[in-house]
């Protein structure tokens, strides 16, 4: 089991305690198996109830919902000790897809649909999925295209969706669909249950990396679906999926600066072991700065997401500093992470090495959750230029 | 029902290779090593909030379980009492002592002092602890209690609330199935964490819990913050009426001999025997 890392400057005890829980989780439940499950493109469905009866799929919702409580910081650390002590970044994003699902419900839906969705979500029982990037768009929120049609106590869905995480085991969809008229006013909320007549599966992706999650093309034909299931008011859409985006953004930093911390842990460990000219690589100097310059890199990323964090939780309006957080922290981890496999060397670049994966999860990063360029947009918005 | 579960700190044991025999080889030093708990002391109370709870209602608590420490008032012995509170134990007691005046003799003197004082119904306790190994000191608290001793509990079931209990124990010979009225002194094995192995008469009896390999449950985000509510009464020895005398002397502590890493491929079975046997010294 790996040492605790020196964590986030917002962190307690109380953080430093979950922290424990949770590495000896990821450590039992899913190291041994991570390679495999990367591999299968896959992990079990019952690691869900598994890390629920654990009771980590709970920390950062309110008890009356099930949950654990807690915020978007003991969230972040939770998730880092999945990636470092896990070492499947796939398998940590696969069980965490109901972060982005579950908010817009939590924060809008009504009684029941919080029974009915976050409920056995955060049991274990069911798997929840967000759905907002078309095929014809993903950066483009404003222009989504997937129609919702009032038809007596149903609304009838026609459109797809695509780079869905969990998109092909969700129980659940927390889907953007069109109510209204054109522009962000039109947006709306659904929650699309994945029995419902007219919804499918057209198929599973193949990616990059984060191979161990599921990641799904979704298509809505004549899908009929309770008014029920709608969130909150017609037309309030937009405004839940860009409230949703701050924390996101906050999640895909956290993650950014655990896998860098584990292609960096992965490195240290290498350049100690592996001989070369009659001494361990971190006897060349190259090599030593190499890793200096991952761990003070690191370092300034986990400082802006903490400092992100904290200013969130203390009420502020976070989503310049989010945006910039998360571009900190995707180009650190990348950079990072091509390090790592440099310092591996032709080891770096095989299948079996743990950084070779990390490298190819890291290529995510400035791309999903609101792409490198969407963030620049963001801050140049709130910025005033 | 009342149990009373001692819980000791221990070197983290999956870092035992990092441990170091002081130069003049009169202890072993914990300098830079970690601290845990006890993982034997893990299961025990695994086993005692099993007793106590109604697991169908989200492990509703229907008992009481006290947490006992022994050893330095330091952030480590408290860190492990509040992990066993984050697990849902409802109390702690940290006995204030030194390592080096503690042995299996002066604590089972210390555990018989807080028994006195909580009257619990029983004390469930590791069998022994990862760094001495000893295994003795439930049995002589059960000794000096004139209470019945069940080591190795692998199965616990009651239907009264633990007046009467049916225990299966792990021997090496097979399973032998004792029944006891208590109060009792229980150690456990490590068989204990299985799904199926408590069975309080509340629980509902098809009740499976999630299967635990290495340790007891994991304490939630919600247990952790409840348990820093949750009291620790410190008291010394001075408290309790106790003089620690230890009983046992260790004269000298050496590291086993570094191992070659040699390897030696053998073509039969008899020339493995052979080997292990004679070179190796293992069998």
């Amino acid at each position: 089991m790996e040492a605790p890392t020196k964590g986030y400057l917002f962190e307690t005890d109380e953080h430093r305690a979950l922290r424990e829980q949770v590495r000896r989780f990821a450590a039992a439940e899913i190291a041994p198996n991570a390679h495999a499950w990367e591999e299968a493109n896959e992990f079990p469905r019952e690691l869900y109830s598994r890390a629920a009866k654990a009771g980590f799929l709970g920390v950062g919702y309110p008890e009356e919902l099930g949950g654990d409580g807690g915020d978007l910081g003991h969230v972040l650390c939770a998730s880092e000790e999945v990636v470092l002590a896990g070492k499947s970044v796939g398998t940590c994003v696969g069980l965490g897809s109901h972060g982005i699902a579950l908010p817009p419900i939590v924060r809008f839906g009504n009684d029941d649909q919080k029974e009915r969705f976050v409920r056995p979500t955060l049991a274990g029982d069911k798997i929840a999925a967000l759905a907002i990037t078309e095929p014809g768009g993903g950066s483009d929120v404003a222009a989504v295209r997937t129609k919702a049609v009032r038809d007596g106590d149903h609304y009838v869905v026609n459109g797809a969706k695509t780079f869905i995480t969990s998109g092909c085991r969700g129980d659940y969809i927390t889907t953007a669909v069109r109510t209204g008229g054109e522009g962000h006013g039109g947006i709306s909320m659904l929650v699309v249950e994945s029995g419902t007549p007219g919804f499918s599966v057209s198929s599973k992706l193949k990616k990059t990396g984060w191979w161990a999650s599921d990641t799904a093309e979704l298509i809505f034909e004549d899908c009929r679906v309770p008014a029920t299931n709608l969130i909150g008011q017609e037309g309030t859409g937009f405004l839940m999926i860009m409230m949703n985006f701050v924390t996101e953004r906050l999640f895909l930093a956290g993650q950014c600066v655990a896998i860098a911390e584990l292609a960096y842990r992965e490195s240290v460990a290498y350049a100690k072991q592996r001989q070369a000219f009659g001494k361990n690589l971190a006897g060349f100097q190259v090599i030593r700065h190499k890793l200096a310059d991952m761990a003070t890199q690191i370092a300034a990323a986990r400082a802006l997401t903490g400092e992100c964090v904290t200013r969130y939780l203390n009420g502020e309006e976070t989503p310049s500093l989010a945006a910039m957080a998360k571009n900190a922290a995707t180009d650190m981890c990348s950079a990072v992470c091509d390090q790592a496999v440099q310092i591996h060397g032709g080891y770096g670049y095989m299948r079996e090495y743990v950084v070779e994966r990390l490298y190819r999860d890291a290529r995510l990063y400035p791309i999903g959750g609101g792409t490198r360029e969407i963030m620049n947009e963001i801050i140049s918005k709130v910025e005033g230029y | 029902m009342k149990i009373l579960v001692s819980i000791k700190r221990v070197a983290d044991p999956d870092n035992a290779s990092k441990l170091k025999v002081s130069s003049d080889g009169t202890a072993v030093t914990s300098e830079g090593l970690e601290w845990k708990m006890n993982p034997f002391d893990d299961w025990s109370l695994e086993a005692a909030l099993r007793l106590t709870e109604n697991a169908a209602e989200k492990n509703a608590r229907v008992g009481e379980v006290v947490l006992v420490s022994i050893g330095p008032n330091d952030e480590h012995t408290q860190r492990i009492i509040r992990e066993g509170l984050a697990k849902g134990a409802e109390r702690g007691i940290l006995v204030e002592a030194d390592d080096a005046n503690l042995d299996s003799n002066v604590v089972s003197q210390i555990l018989k002092a807080v028994v006195d004082k909580e009257n619990p119904d029983l004390v469930v306790m590791g069998k022994q602890a990862a760094d001495g190994d000893s295994n003795v000191a439930g049995t002589k608290l059960a000794a000096r209690l004139g209470w019945p001793i069940i080591n190795y509990a692998m199965k616990i079931s009651t239907n009264d609330d633990g007046k009467t209990l049916e225990v299966k124990r792990e021997l090496d010979t097979g399973v032998a199935t004792v029944k006891v009225t208590g109060p009792a002194v229980i150690t456990t094995s490590d068989r204990i964490l299985q799904p199926e192995s408590v069975k309080n008469g509340i629980t509902p009896a098809d009740h499976q819990y999630a299967k635990l390999e290495v340790g007891g449950r994991y304490a939630s985000l919600k247990g952790i913050m409840q348990a820093k509510k949750k009291p620790i009464d410190q008291m010394s020895l001075g408290d309790l009426g106790i003089e620690a005398k230890v009983a046992l002397k260790y004269t000298k502590f050496e590291l086993p001999p570094a191992r070659s890493g040699d390897t030696t491929f053998v073509e039969s079975v008899e020339d493995l025997v052979d080997k292990l046997h004679n070179t190796a010294k293992v069998i």
